[in-house]
């Protein structure tokens, strides 16, 4: 299990783990859990500029298509092939999931997610 | 406010996902749409369907009046008998689509979708002859329906019924299940075999308890809302508001088997008739999914670049493992074989016009 201290985390209910200049991004539990059984994953293109905030790409359920917002800016160096096939991989083992990879182009914009108690306290007043 | 039924604590205390299903607060899911549905095929599953609407219509006419107001026949059912039937106004367009329980020529209980439980009740009051009654008693009921291959043995537990004598589509209108006295049919929602259970609310709890019970060795769990659609969908079953509206004739909706043109009157008759002589322009099929994708109500449906249709409903199938829609096309494209686009989120993404149902009806002969 990945150590959640560590992680980042957004009001959109995406995780973030940072290695260097690259960011792995995922949906937390709360996500995983609020969604349902996961069964499609739209992922984006290796290569594309998304802007933070911007669409990352679409989360399917057995009853609604949800979108996964970008927590950081960046160019997609890697997606997870893996969730083509098996997309129930989210919903069984969501932080150590990653959806995308993302080389940042501004580490700084890290600063304005939550860390993990912060979430936390977030998702429990959300509740 | 949402309106909750006897059986909401009930829910909870199971760990029910709630959500707003048309003014109810119902469970979507308890562990896991994928796994209710699954159970619901393999062995049986116990839903809360207590926000149906129960409409009884009695007195000397009320045969003449029912057989007006809806479009399939029930002249010729015997008392014991459910008929299926859509509904409608006088352009053809549906109303609803419900079931009629023939108790005897002067009473009969409709049961109506939820959410148009009103303004279904309103239509009668307004169509009603001098010679009948109609009284609007969906908050007196519960209903709770028992789904699956295992669900007569479980059902046959708490009842001296003989469960095996009733055919699908056939009700005992007063027999008891666990103490409690409830109206058995033999119907459901999720093209399996199974049970729907119509009795006083203040025993839903009761019961519930007992049906649980009795299943616990079968495999039989509870199973929400969500399971409830995509066992409807994968059985094509159509559900009002999607594959029927105001919008949508029963004709277009692939319902013709449930309207009588060959009866002497009835609500929408004149309508359908012409759009059944002048050709229906546009007819409901079933699709699958080539590309991959997930196809949702309202998306639009293409061929060569030309909008030819919408989805009315789409899913990922749980038995089949792949993703299907319904969707209304222009008829000419409401064939086997025909390929279309299905645009999801600015992108074609190719499909095929499938024979429904998706799955086989598991129905008791």
């Amino acid at each position: 299990m990945s150590d959640l201290k560590e992680f980042k985390f957004t009001r959109e209910h995406e995780w973030v783990k940072v290695e260097g200049d690259m960011a792995y991004v995922g949906i937390t539990d709360y996500a995983q859990e609020a969604l349902g059984d996961i069964v499609f994953v739209e992922l984006p293109e290796v290569g594309a500029q998304i802007g933070s905030g911007d669409v990352l790409g679409v989360v399917e359920s057995v009853k609604a298509a949800s979108d996964i917002y970008c927590p950081v800016s960046g160019t997609v160096e890697q997606v997870n092939e893996e969730l083509q096939d098996s997309p129930e991989k989210l919903n069984e083992a969501p932080y150590e999931t990653w959806i995308a990879v993302l080389k940042m182009d501004d580490p700084a914009e890290l600063d304005s997610l939550m860390d993990y108690d912060e979430y936390e306290k977030f998702c429990a007043e959300g509740d | 406010m949402l309106k909750r039924t006897p059986l909401y604590d009930k829910h909870l205390q199971l760990g029910g996902k709630m959500t707003n299903f048309g003014g109810w607060e119902l469970p979507v899911q308890y562990t896991g749409i994928i796994d209710e549905h699954l159970k619901v095929r393999s062995d049986a599953g116990l839903f809360d369907v207590s926000h149906m609407g129960e409409i009884w219509v009695t007195g000397a006419g009320a045969e003449a009046f029912l057989q007006k107001l809806v479009t399939n026949d029930i002249s010729r059912a015997a008392p014991g008998k459910a008929v299926y039937s859509p509904v409608c106004y006088p352009d053809g367009g549906t109303v609803d689509d419900l079931i009629v329980y023939k108790y005897a020529q002067d009473r009969f209980l409709l049961v109506v979708n939820a959410s148009n439980t009103d303004k279904d009740f309103d239509w009668i009051l307004k169509n009603l002859p001098d010679d009948c009654t109609a009284e609007n008693k969906s908050d007196e009921y519960a209903q709770l329906a028992l789904q699956g291959p295992r669900a007569e043995r479980i059902l046959q537990k708490l009842t001296d019924v003989p469960l095996n004598t009733i055919r699908f589509f056939n009700f005992v209108p007063e027999a008891v299940v666990g103490g409690v006295k409830v109206m058995i049919s033999r119907s459901g929602y999720t093209g399996e075999d199974g049970f729907e259970l119509y009795f006083d609310r203040d025993r839903a709890v009761e019961l519930w308890d007992k049906i649980m019970d009795a299943g616990s060795e079968e495999g039989l769990v509870p199973a929400g809302l969500g399971a409830r659609d995509t066992l409807r969908f994968e059985a094509a079953l159509p559900l009002y508001g999607h594959e029927l509206s105001e919008e949508i004739t029963p004709l277009e909706a692939g319902l013709g088997r449930f309207v009588k043109l060959d009866k002497p009157d009835f609500i929408g008759k004149t309508a359908l008739e012409k759009q059944k002589s002048e050709g229906v322009p546009r007819l409901l099929a079933g699709f699958e999914m080539i590309d991959k994708g997930v196809p949702r109500s309202q998306y639009t449906v293409e061929v060569g670049g030309e909008t030819v249709g919408y989805v009315t409903s789409g899913s990922y199938a749980p038995s089949l493992g792949k993703n299907f829609g319904l969707a209304i096309l222009k008829a000419e494209y409401a064939v086997e074989g025909q390929e279309i686009d299905v645009v999801i989120r600015g992108r074609r993404m190719k499909a095929r016009v499938v024979r429904l149902p998706f799955y086989s009806k598991k129905y008791a002969k």
